[in-house]
């Protein structure tokens, strides 16, 4: 609980019915940090999430928004956070500009900022565009947008990249890092764990409602003791020879590739340079995705 | 801008980019404002028609009464069969001196009328001839202004029908809508008090309830129509505001229980058109029985119905409006205490 914490929750449980949605969460989050909520489905994020944000009372546990209890709601805090809702909430049958016209006259601000909101999400040339009308990309950077419009000093986005093609996804990384260069507080949930690593300074790994790792994404795969995966052309070598290579302690042939497993990629790549048998090389760390089999013991699936 | 500001606009672009939405605001009370000037207007409709068998004095003063339309036919036995079959309630011959009428007691209001109007005439007939003065003399005129017609009470039932609908409509729509889109969650992170979203919606509701009568009104009063206005007209406009107070709680209320426009749309229906009946809307209720009269009593349709017709075409007062208001706020605070028993900013 350093002086800068933004958020400080501690054993924070809900439950709905005999379901424990949110069952002992804990964490704190810096100033001007990017922490990452990553999970499959169902995992219990955007539960967590509103519990800070206050809109919902958590059973147990405690949370501090900038040393303020956020529920029952705190008018207080709420000109501080800005919140992008799992489902986007617009006005109905309003343009761009008028959702974030509103949103920021809903704060009281002047409505410049909002419109300054509009380019940064890169949507100036949607500004009389009804929300309806904008493709799915769009309407969650507008979302976001609007999140902003009255120049929080938090923001909580509950998965704002889900059922984005992978070119809409990668603009939108390119807003948050924005966001960040801005010196906000970021609290994002994601189910893509490429991302997640991608883009967060921090990164809780949830799952059934509780946070099963907690770290850099770099340092929590570090700490994985998992192989790398050397992938070469296949008939560059033979099978049994890649075997027999020192430091491999796992070979195999997919139909298109040798993949060899190994916890020494410096000494195995060294060895392949010597036989010249280099041709298509591909080297793969482990991913979070290694991190959440060695947490869970099941293949990750959002 | 402020925040009262933006989410009455917000709502008022909402409404009026919404078609159907126009339509049914603005549109269909004129439709029926058509449909029902075509039913009730033709002046023939209120007359009683009877087959006519013969002819003389008494048929002659009997058409200047202006109540029966005749229809002549050859034989009386034929004129008979008509009335026993239920085309026409009554049948009547005119041989010299002797007159006869046959009617179909099975249809009781129309055959009293018949039977009231011709021995009424019959009456007069015989005491001309006796050549006595009257020993009574009846003046009747009617307590209307004369110009009064269909249009002069079709506009302010159906006018009234119209603003309920969509005043309910309206705000029970922008409730759902918002709750199933998280907007009132969304605006609930937001510093802005429930009394600043509920009166932005009133606000609203009230612009739309006044723009709508001003178009009804303007329409009706074209030549085509011909509705004229009582002196003191401009009295509906306060009864207006309180009236879609009223309306607004309903609105509120069925906002609040619906889950999703559909349901929003069915409770509506369920409420406003029971309630345009038993307000005496479209039909008077002179002829509903004693307890249907007395519930109609409680409802706001009612009470603004009767207020619009006082001042609209009655020519009354401000002492016209006493009744109305009274029951109308009461109503809206009764029904505003049990929406903000069931409503919610978000669902489940
Ligand atoms: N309002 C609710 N009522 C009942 N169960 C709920 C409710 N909200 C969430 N849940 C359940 O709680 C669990 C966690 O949900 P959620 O926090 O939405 O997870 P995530 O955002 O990670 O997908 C899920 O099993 C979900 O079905
Ligand atoms: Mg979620």
């Amino acid at each position: 609980m350093s002086k800068g914490s933004t958020i400080v929750a501690d054993g924070l449980r809900k439950r709905y019915g005999d379901l424990w949605a949110v069952d002992g969460v804990s964490f704190t989050v810096g100033e001007g940090e990017f922490f990452g909520i990553l999970g499959p489905n169902g995992a219990g994020k955007t539960t967590t999430l509103e519990i800070i944000e206050g809109l919902r009372k958590p059973d147990e546990g405690s949370v501090r928004l900038f040393g303020e209890n956020p529920w029952p709601r705190n008018p207080k805090l709420l000109p501080r956070i800005g919140v992008q809702l799992q489902a986007s909430s617009f006005f109905e049958k309003l343009t761009a500009r008028e959702q974030l016209e509103t949103f920021a006259s809903l704060y009281g601000v002047s409505t410049a900022t909002a419109v300054d909101m509009l380019e940064l999400v890169g949507l100036s040339d949607k500004a009389n565009t009804r929300e309806n009308k904008l493709s799915g990309g769009q309407r969650q950077r507008l979302s976001i947008a609007c999140a902003l419009a009255h120049d929080p000093d938090i923001v909580f986005l509950d998965e704002p990249t889900a059922a984005l093609d992978p070119q809409a996804r990668r603009n939108l990384w390119d807003v948050l890092r924005a966001i960040k260069a801005r010196g906000k507080t970021i609290v994002y949930t994601t189910h893509y764990l490429d991302e997640a690593e991608i883009l967060c300074d921090r990164t809780a790994i949830m799952d059934k409602g509780k946070i099963l790792a907690m770290d850099a994404p770099a340092t929590l795969v570090r700490g994985l003791d998992a192989p790398t995966h050397v992938l070469i052309e296949r008939g560059v070598l033979a099978l049994e020879e890649a075997r027999a290579i020192a430091g491999v302690e796992e070979a195999g042939d997919d139909g298109v590739s040798l993949r060899l497993s190994t916890r020494k990629p410096a000494m195995v790549l060294s060895t392949l340079a010597e036989r010249g048998a280099l041709e298509g090389l591909q080297v793969r760390g482990a991913t979070l995705e290694d991190v959440f089999l060695e947490l869970t013991g099941r293949e990750y699936r959002a | 801008m402020t925040a009262f500001r933006s989410l009455s606009v917000a709502m008022f672009k909402g409404f009026f980019r919404e078609r159907v939405a126009l339509f049914f605001t603005f549109l269909m009370p004129l439709m029926f404002l058509v449909i029902f000037g075509l039913i009730f207007g033709s002046s023939s409709s209120n007359k009683t028609k009877i087959d006519v068998v013969g002819d003389g004095p008494v048929l002659t003063a009997l058409n200047n009464t202006g109540i029966v339309d005749f229809q002549h036919v050859d034989s009386f036995d034929k004129a008979i069969a008509a009335v026993k079959n239920g085309d026409v309630p009554a049948a009547i011959s005119v041989q010299g001196n002797k007159i006869e009428l046959r009617y179909a007691a099975s249809d009781r209001v129309q055959a009293g009328t018949v039977q009231a109007v011709i021995s009424s005439v019959v009456d007069h007939v015989n005491l001309a001839a006796s050549g006595k003065p009257p020993a009574v003399t009846l003046d009747s005129q009617q307590v209307e202004d004369s110009s009064l017609t269909a249009i002069q009470f079709l506009t302010p039932g159906i006018l009234s029908w119209g603003l309920a609908t969509s005043a309910i409509f309206g705000s029970a729509l922008t409730l759902v809508n918002w709750r199933k889109k998280q907007v009132l969650r969304r605006i609930r992170l937001s510093p802005v008090s429930t009394g600043t979203v509920i009166s932005s919606r009133l606000l609203v509701t009230i612009g739309t309830t006044v723009l709508q009568a001003i178009l009804f009104i303007a329409v009706a009063m074209t030549p085509v129509f011909g509705l004229q206005l009582a002196g003191q007209w401009w009295l509906a406009l306060p009864l207006l505001i309180i009236g879609s107070l009223s309306f607004f709680s309903i609105g509120v209320l069925v906002g609040s229980i619906a889950k999703s426009e559909e349901a929003a749309t069915g409770i509506t229906n369920v409420i406003v058109l029971p309630m345009a009946f038993l307000s005496g809307t479209f039909f008077p209720l002179q002829n509903a029985p004693q307890w249907l009269q007395t519930v109609s009593e409680v409802l706001p349709l009612r009470h603004l119905n009767d207020g619009m017709v006082d001042v609209l075409v009655r020519g009354k007062g401000v002492e016209a409006l006493v009744t109305p208001t009274a029951v109308l706020l009461a109503f809206t605070v009764v029904v505003a205490f049990a929406a903000s028993r069931f409503f919610s900013w978000e669902d489940s």
